[in-house]
Formats: C-alpha cells, sequence, structure tokens
C-alpha cells in the first residue's frame, strides 16, 4: 500500500484572534509513528486537525503558510477537500460509531465515496475489521448495533472504519484516552502493526504511550514545537530543558 | 440566626410540597370528573328522557333502533315494512299534531282529555307512530309502547351519525368526529412534518449563527399568537383560497383546518426537531467528515438516523398539539358531522364539538353528559400521544461511554 510524506512548512494558524500554532514547521516521513505532546492547549490538536482540514468547520479558524501531503498543497486552490479526507483518515479521542450496525459502521466510508458493489464492500469490511484486529470479535454479530459493543471495540470499529476507505495517512487524536488499559494496550499493538502499511500521526498526553509507539515525537508548547526528534532521544537526552521538564512529568 | 435560617428552609420545602401536591390533586380530580360526567350517558333512553313511542295495538313492531326512529320522524323511511312490521305507510304524530285529529271539545277545556284522544287517534290510524309525553301515555293507554333502548357503549364508539338535538331520537355516534379529529390532524402533522423538519435542518446544519439568531425567535413568535388569530386568519384568506383553488362549493373544509393546524404545530416541531439534530455528537459528524462524506451525506446518513427519535417526538408532539386544538378548527373546518372521505369535505373535529355545543346542552342531560364523553376520548388520545413521546424518548441512543 502506497503510504505518505506530511510536511510543514512555517504554519501559523488562527482562531479568530487568538494565534494557536506559531512559525511551526515539522516533516515526517513515509511509515512512521510521530507522537504529538504536550500540555493541554499547546496546539498540538490543532496540527493534527490541520492535516485533514478539519479545523475548516470552524468558523474564523486561518491558516498562515504551507502544509503538503506527498509534495501537493493540501490548502491549494483546487484541492477536494473530500479526496483529502480519503487519504488522511482519523480517529477521534472518544469512541464514536455511527448509530448503525457494525457493518454499516466500515462500509460507511465505502458507501458515501460511491462503492456500490456489495461483494468489494464485504469483502472490505471483512479485511479493514481485520486490519483493527476486532475481525474474530465481531464476526459473527456484523448486523448488531455498534453501540453493543465496549469502549475499546468501539475504538479499533472506529480505527477499523477509517481503514475501510484506504487511506494513506492515519491521524490519532488521543485514540487511547477513554479506554481502559487492557483495552489501550490493544490499541498500541495495533498502531504498532498498522505502521507497516500506513503514516501515523498520534497526538497523546501519555508520555510512556508515546515512548512505546512512536518513532518521531514533536513536543509543543504554547503553540510553538520546541522539539522534534526521534522519539529515544526525546525521552532520554532531549536538546531543550523545556521538554526535558515536560517528558520527566515536572509541568503539564 | 442559624435556627431562623432553618426554620424558613423547612417552610420552604413544605411550601413547595403543598403546592405540588395541591396542583397534582387538582388534575387527578379534573379527571375524575370528566370521567364521572360522560359515564352516566350509557343506560340512558335512546328517546328524548320523559317521552315514549307508542304505535296501534295490532302493529308487530315492537322495538325501533335509534336510527330509525330519526329516520322515519325525518320521512326516510316511510312504510313499516322497512323496519320489519307489515306494509303499511307510517304516518308520523308529535303533540303539535292533535288538534289535526281531534276538536277542542273532545280535548276538553283544561286539555285534560288528551291521554284518551290519544288511544282514539292511535286505534282509528293503523299505520301511526306517536311521539309523546309519557303522562299522556300511562293508565288506560290503549296503544302499544315501544320498547325503551338505551344508549350503549356500542352505539356511541360505533355510531356513524352524531345528531345530537334530534327529536325524538338524538345520535350520538362518535365515529364521525374522531374521524374528523384524525384527518384534520394527520392532514396537518403531514403538511407540517415536511417543512418542519426542512427548517429545523437548516437553523441546526446550514444557517449561519447570525440567520439562526434572527429565525429563532421567529419561530418561536408563531407559537404565541393566539389561536383564534389563526383563525381568523384562516377563515378570511385560507377558506377563500381553497375555495376557488379546487372549486368548492364551500372553502370550510378539513384541508383548510389542516393548513391552519400546520401552521400552529410548525413551531413546536422545529424546535424539537432542532434540538435533536443539534444534540447529535459533535464528533460523530466529524468522524463522517472525516471519511470522505460531504455535509449533505453527513446529515442524511449520520445526523437524521441519529436524531430520528427526537425527530419523530417532534412529530408526536405536534400530533398532540392538532389533536387538541379548538378555536381556530372551530372557525375553519365547516363543523359539518360527517364522516369524511377526502380532506376537501367539511369536518368537525372533538373539540370543536364540544366548544360549540356544550353551551347549549343542559346540563346533566344526555347531550351534556356524551360532550363529557367526548372530553374523556380527547383526554385518552392525548395520554396516548404523550405516552408515545417518552417511550420514543427513552429508545434514545445511548453512547456507552
Amino acid at each position: 500500500m502506497e503510504t505518505s510524506s506530511i510536511s510543514a512548512k512555517d504554519v501559523n494558524f488562527y482562531y479568530g484572534d487568538f494565534q494557536a500554532l506559531r512559525n511551526v514547521s515539522l516533516e515526517m516521513e513515509r511509515n512512521t509513528v510521530t507522537a504529538l505532546i504536550g500540555p493541554s492547549g499547546c496546539g498540538k490538536s490543532t496540527f493534527l486537525r490541520l492535516l485533514n482540514r478539519m479545523n475548516d468547520l470552524i468558523p474564523g479558524a486561518r491558516l498562515e503558510g504551507k502544509v503538503t501531503v506527498d509534495g501537493e498543497d493540501i490548502y491549494g486552490k483546487n484541492v477536494q477537500v473530500v479526496e483529502l479526507r480519503k487519504k488522511v483518515g482519523m480517529v477521534f479521542q472518544k469512541p464514536n460509531p455511527f448509530p448503525k450496525s457494525i457493518f454499516e459502521n466500515v462500509a460507511y466510508g465505502l458507501r458515501v465515496n460511491g462503492v456500490r458493489d456489495r461483494e468489494t464492500i464485504r469483502s472490505r469490511v471483512e479485511e479493514s475489521l481485520r486490519g483493527a484486529a476486532l475481525w474474530e470479535e465481531v464476526k459473527d454479530k456484523l448486523k448488531r448495533s455498534a453501540f453493543e459493543l465496549s469502549g475499546g471495540q468501539q475504538q479499533r470499529l472506529c480505527i477499523a472504519r477509517a481503514l475501510a476507505v484506504q487511506p494513506s495517512i492515519l491521524l490519532m487524536d488521543e485514540p487511547a484516552s477513554a479506554l481502559d488499559p487492557v483495552s489501550t494496550s490493544k490499541v498500541e499493538d495495533l498502531i504498532y502493526e498498522l505502521k507497516k502499511n500506513y503514516t501515523i500521526v498520534i497526538v497523546t498526553h501519555n508520555m510512556q504511550q508515546a515512548a512505546r509507539v512512536s518513532d518521531r515525537t514533536a513536543f509543543f508548547y504554547l503553540g510553538k514545537l520546541v522539539e522534534y526528534d526521534r522519539t529515544e532521544k526525546i525521552f532520554t537526552h532531549p536538546s531543550e530543558e523545556a521538554t526535558q521538564n515536560y517528558v520527566t512529568g515536572r509541568f503539564g | 440566626m442559624k435556627r431562623l435560617k432553618k426554620i424558613a428552609e423547612a417552610i420552604a420545602e413544605r411550601v413547595l410540597m403543598v403546592s405540588g401536591f395541591i396542583t397534582s390533586l387538582v388534575i387527578v380530580l379534573i379527571v375524575l370528573f370528566l370521567f364521572r360526567e360522560g359515564a352516566g350517558l350509557f343506560g340512558k333512553p335512546d328517546v328524548e328522557e320523559g317521552y315514549v313511542l307508542a304505535v296501534n295495538r295490532k302493529n308487530p313492531v315492537e322495538k325501533l333502533s335509534p336510527r330509525q326512529i330519526m329516520e322515519i320522524f325525518d320521512g326516510e323511511i316511510t312504510d313499516w315494512k322497512q323496519v320489519g312490521g307489515a306494509e303499511e305507510g307510517i304516518v308520523v304524530f308529535r303533540l303539535n299534531d292533535i288538534t289535526d285529529y281531534a276538536t277542542e271539545e273532545e280535548l276538553g277545556p283544561e286539555l285534560d282529555s288528551i291521554p284518551q284522544c290519544l288511544s282514539r287517534i292511535l286505534s282509528e290510524n293503523s299505520g301511526m307512530i306517536a311521539y309523546v309525553p309519557k303522562q299522556y301515555a300511562a293508565d288506560g293507554f290503549t296503544g302499544k309502547r315501544l320498547a325503551e333502548g338505551k344508549i350503549t357503549p356500542r352505539s356511541f364508539f360505533g355510531g356513524r351519525e352524531w345528531y345530537p338535538t334530534a327529536q325524538p331520537s338524538p345520535q350520538f355516534g362518535v365515529v364521525p368526529l374522531i374521524m374528523g379529529t384524525l384527518w384534520v390532524s394527520l392532514g396537518a402533522i403531514l403538511i407540517a412534518l415536511p417543512f418542519g423538519l426542512a427548517v429545523a435542518i437548516y437553523m441546526a446544519e446550514l444557517a449561519g449563527e447570525r440567520i439562526r439568531r434572527a429565525l429563532k425567535p421567529a419561530v418561536e413568535l408563531l407559537a404565541g399568537i393566539p389561536s383564534v388569530v389563526y383563525g381568523f386568519f384562516g377563515l378570511v384568506v385560507v377558506v377563500p383560497l381553497i375555495q376557488r383553488g379546487f372549486g368548492l362549493p364551500v372553502g370550510e373544509t378539513g384541508l383548510a383546518g389542516s393548513l391552519i393546524l400546520a401552521v400552529m404545530a410548525l413551531p413546536t416541531i422545529i424546535t424539537v426537531a432542532e434540538d435533536a439534530i443539534r444534540n447529535t455528537p459533535r464528533a460523530m459528524k466529524e468522524s463522517s467528515l472525516a471519511l470522505g462524506a460531504t455535509h449533505w451525506q453527513t446529515i442524511r446518513r449520520v445526523v437524521l438516523p441519529y436524531s430520528v427519535s427526537g425527530i419523530t417526538a417532534a412529530a408526536v408532539l405536534g400530533i398532540g398539539r392538532a389533536i387538541g386544538e379548538t378555536m381556530a378548527v372551530l372557525m375553519v373546518t365547516g363543523n359539518a358531522a360527517v364522516i369524511p372521505h377526502t380532506l376537501l369535505e367539511p369536518m368537525r373535529t372533538i373539540p370543536a364539538t364540544i366548544a360549540a355545543e356544550l353551551g347549549e346542552a343542559p346540563s346533566g342531560g344526555a347531550h351534556y353528559e356524551a360532550l363529557f364523553l367526548l372530553g374523556c376520548i380527547l383526554f385518552v388520545l392525548t395520554l396516548a400521544v404523550s405516552l408515545s413521546v417518552e417511550f420514543i424518548s427513552a429508545r434514545r441512543p445511548k453512547q456507552t461511554i
């Protein structure tokens, strides 16, 4: 499967008068997991949501600078947002399945993108559920409501739902923060698996999680990218004092 | 000081409790009163109280249904054969007609010979049916009194005629009124729901904040207009439009009522449906968009399914509003108590019937009690509506986390 690289250059982002990101420049390579860490309100979620233009929905939001995926400016004039979002999938903080059956939840992205063929849909649903390590648990109850699943299963369902449209990038906004430890570890294992086929960007508040799953880590503070390096280095020998203080739990 | 505060709090609690208790009690008492007043109808004689029907002694007919009685006295049934008797023309006799059959001398100076005269007249006219006060057909009466029927639940709930002031046998059949109520209400909801839903979706999903802020009070303003004003508007504007538009002899039709009710139900539907739609979790909409769905696909496939119970509740509440509405409907529907076949006929609803007739129904009479029973039916209908709203809201999908 084709994966993609992401690059942000001199990005400033505003919610009305409030500047949420200041001069952020960041390169993410193919098939890596990048963790975005930092205290609440530091801009890490804002940055994540830039990458599939989710912030477009917020009135008064404004971007300066350039964001590219595979070298293509995603804020360019001719970009179809709908197409971009197919390429850049997203998993949210809380599991939020649609009020539909398990099968229909996964099939949703295919249906809205005009896939009609039943066999294609069926096989893609199975593939995605397998990809999200959920198939074995739900294969006998695909017609049941998604709300019947546990929180952890719901979150993996949401991942499967994102996988079904075959994105090349997966954005994850604190995907395990609403889950218990067992579910969390399942989701983390999954992220590790998914890395082979996807470029993953994950926002997390959990330092251990960032250390466990990511190849590179970016530390945001007050809208600025303080430090961006290999995860090992960030957690063992950060160059900046602020990073050191944050990863060792002295603030945040 | 502290002690005083404690006492004040205790008093406040008591006052709240007592007022709550009294309010609930009053509501229960009103309902009980409604049913008590209405329940007396069953078992009442089906002809006017204090009157009897009498025929010639040799007439084989023993009993007539209220409907047959009405048709006989309306001149629609003219031969005894039609009601199971011998082939003979029916002659209708009311007390006023007595001077056609007897002279003043025969009746006596104080009219005290009326009973004897009646007996004589009945025996002379073999096809006659007489509708007279009971006391004139008592001792020494030689005619045959027809058996008294009673108003039964079956004749009330299954009856297809509502002529509460018909003489000698008033007809209390509620089918046309229930049908009228349902037709007008369903018509109203069929008109109001698509428009209400469209406005709700527009306000919740599409309109900018400024438009929404202007639109919402405007919609709520609609709810504040007195219903008589709606009725007046309907009478002056809608009724002539319908009359001309459909080429009808009269414009006061069920459709006019439905249209007016639709406008009146709109604020309820819009407000409730909009709340339901806005309650769709933002994250759910975002995940739909994140999968490459367009805004419209998101509305149709995620937002509407998620808020379907709220939208149903909006529709049912709208129906409830329509069923109970009185004044506007009374003014524009034409009030013909006939079982309707299309919306373009005059119809009469239950609340309009109560409002129009209670003033002229003698207290305690059969008509009065029939109107109270109508009130009970209305109460049960609206209760069913509110209960179904409760039921639907309870089925609202729950997020597990």
